[in-house]
């Protein structure tokens, strides 16, 4: 399969071949990818594609998976609505 | 040992900004170190606003020649890619009669150096951004020439216009010491090497004070967190950043589709601590609920923090020292180091090689502070 046609980042929409692009660049870690490609910055926060492009790194640099290191987990866990976290702060308030 | 001709601390956009300039400038063995991966520190993590509409000459006018530069980066720099750089404006709104009075103010002074804001009525503002809630503010103030710029794909851009002109690049590698004999500088020590030079930049972002204490250089900066969240992308309904001051927000839609909003914290204490907080959640979600409703039914998909890091009177700081020849530093930038870099450069890029600065940089000075001069106060920060 062409490397073009290997979605490697569902929610960016970012192939195999741009990260190989990208690790040909230099860059060669799960946080410079990320900032170049925009790779698991999506609703799904990488829970897809770190893994993915982890092992991408360790092939490259001729490492094991395991030593390259992950990308920073933020929160939130998953998606929510803003105005609904502003409707629980505010109950939250006339409650105390 | 490696020799160097200048040793750069952070490779900041300022930092790649004053690596870029030197560079330009014809200086061989330039070396920019920096502790982590690309863009790590705060301007990865800024709000990617760009504006002109500030309350002091000084700022208006590094903000105003950095606007300029964006609108030629691509070609200037070759890059073969694009910065984002949007014009659609920022709206700021007042929201109390002292706001309203001193944004006329601020904008007189604004179109007396040429930045091309105008004062708008809230009907007017609300043609430029239909979904704003009418009652939350009394008017606002709008320049079209203010905007958007990627924070990751500018440093990009800085970043390889750099090395093509042989700036070397030293990422995940730390500045440990910085030895002085004499009153003059003859090494920087890292983790990994030890550079021979007797030129140093501090472009150290938040951790500008600790470089400026590795020469007993004191500089009256401290760092301070912010922080930020981003949505879901969207359809593109918001063109400006919209902001208020007394509202504690600014929001804007990136080119991406995604919204991007910040705030600060009143209570916020001098540190390090860069992480997200539930109370920032609540409180950002609270504002950007009444003032622009529409963008609250979108998803909060992330949240992170960074550091500003504040100058006493909240302009920046680029400048060399009395005490310590070679010692250069751009720091204080107080949460706009981005979106002036490309001044910074050049400026910093002028104080190096010793030429004769233009009169209104004078006021970039660290001893601005010292002699306890008194130099007006930027109060449109958010």
């Amino acid at each position: 399969m062409n490397k073009k046609d290997i979605i490697i980042c569902r929610c960016e929409d970012i192939s195999l071949e741009e990260v190989h692009q990208c690790l040909e660049a230099g860059y060669t870690t799960v946080e410079d990818i990320k900032r170049i490609l925009r790779v698991g910055m999506g609703p799904c926060q990488g829970q897809t594609c770190s893994h993915l492009i982890q092992a991408e790194i360790a092939k490259f640099l001729k490492l094991k998976k395991e030593d390259v290191s992950f990308q920073k987990t933020r929160p939130l866990v998953t998606g929510v609505v803003i105005e609904d976290i502003a409707k629980q702060a505010i109950d939250g308030d006339d409650n105390d | 040992m490696i020799k160097a001709s200048i040793v750069i601390v952070g490779a900041g956009i300022s930092g790649l900004s004053i690596a870029y300039n030197l560079a330009l400038s014809g200086m061989k063995d330039i070396h920019v170190i920096d502790k982590s991966h690309f863009t790590n520190g705060s301007t990865g993590r800024c709000g990617a606003g760009v504006r002109q509409q500030w309350g002091t000459k000084l700022n208006c006018i590094l903000a105003k020649k950095s606007i300029d530069f964006f609108g030629r980066a691509n070609k200037e720099l070759n890059y073969d890619k694009d910065i984002e750089f949007k014009q659609a404006g920022y709206l700021l709104l007042a929201t109390n009669t002292d706001e309203d009075i001193q944004f006329q103010k601020n904008v007189e002074l604004q179109n007396s150096l040429g930045i091309p804001s105008k004062k708008l009525t809230v009907e007017e503002a609300l043609k430029i951004v239909p979904h704003l809630n009418p009652n939350s503010f009394i008017s606002a103030t709008f320049c079209q020439t203010d905007g958007h710029v990627n924070p990751f794909l500018m440093s990009e851009a800085y970043y390889l216009a750099a090395r093509k002109l042989g700036v070397n690049f030293h990422f995940y590698e730390e500045v440990k010491e910085i030895i002085v004999e004499s009153s003059l500088i003859k090494k920087v020590v890292s983790d990994k090497n030890e550079y021979i030079t007797d030129k140093v930049v501090n472009a150290a972002g938040g951790f500008a004070k600790e470089v400026g204490d590795m020469v007993g250089i004191k500089i009256p900066v401290f760092s301070e967190k912010h922080e930020i969240l981003v949505t879901e992308r969207t359809m593109p309904i918001q063109g400006p950043m919209v902001m208020s001051f007394s509202k504690n927000i600014y929001c804007q839609q990136v080119p991406h589709g995604s919204f991007l909003m910040g705030r600060s914290n009143p209570n916020a204490l001098e540190s390090h601590d860069i992480s997200s907080s539930w109370e920032f959640l609540d409180e950002m979600a609270k504002t950007v609920t009444e003032i622009l409703p529409k963008v609250a039914k979108l998803r909060v998909i992330r949240t992170w923090g960074g550091s500003y890091n504040l100058s006493p009177d909240r302009q920046p700081i680029i400048s060399d020292t009395d005490e310590l020849k070679g010692f250069y530093m751009a720091c204080g930038f107080s949460g706009h180091g981005f979106m002036f870099a490309p001044i910074t450069g050049e400026l910093l890029t002028e104080i190096i090689l010793d030429k004769q600065l233009d009169d209104y940089a004078a006021d970039l000075h660290l001893n601005r502070f010292k002699n306890n001069t008194k130099t007006s106060f930027e109060h449109s920060v958010v």
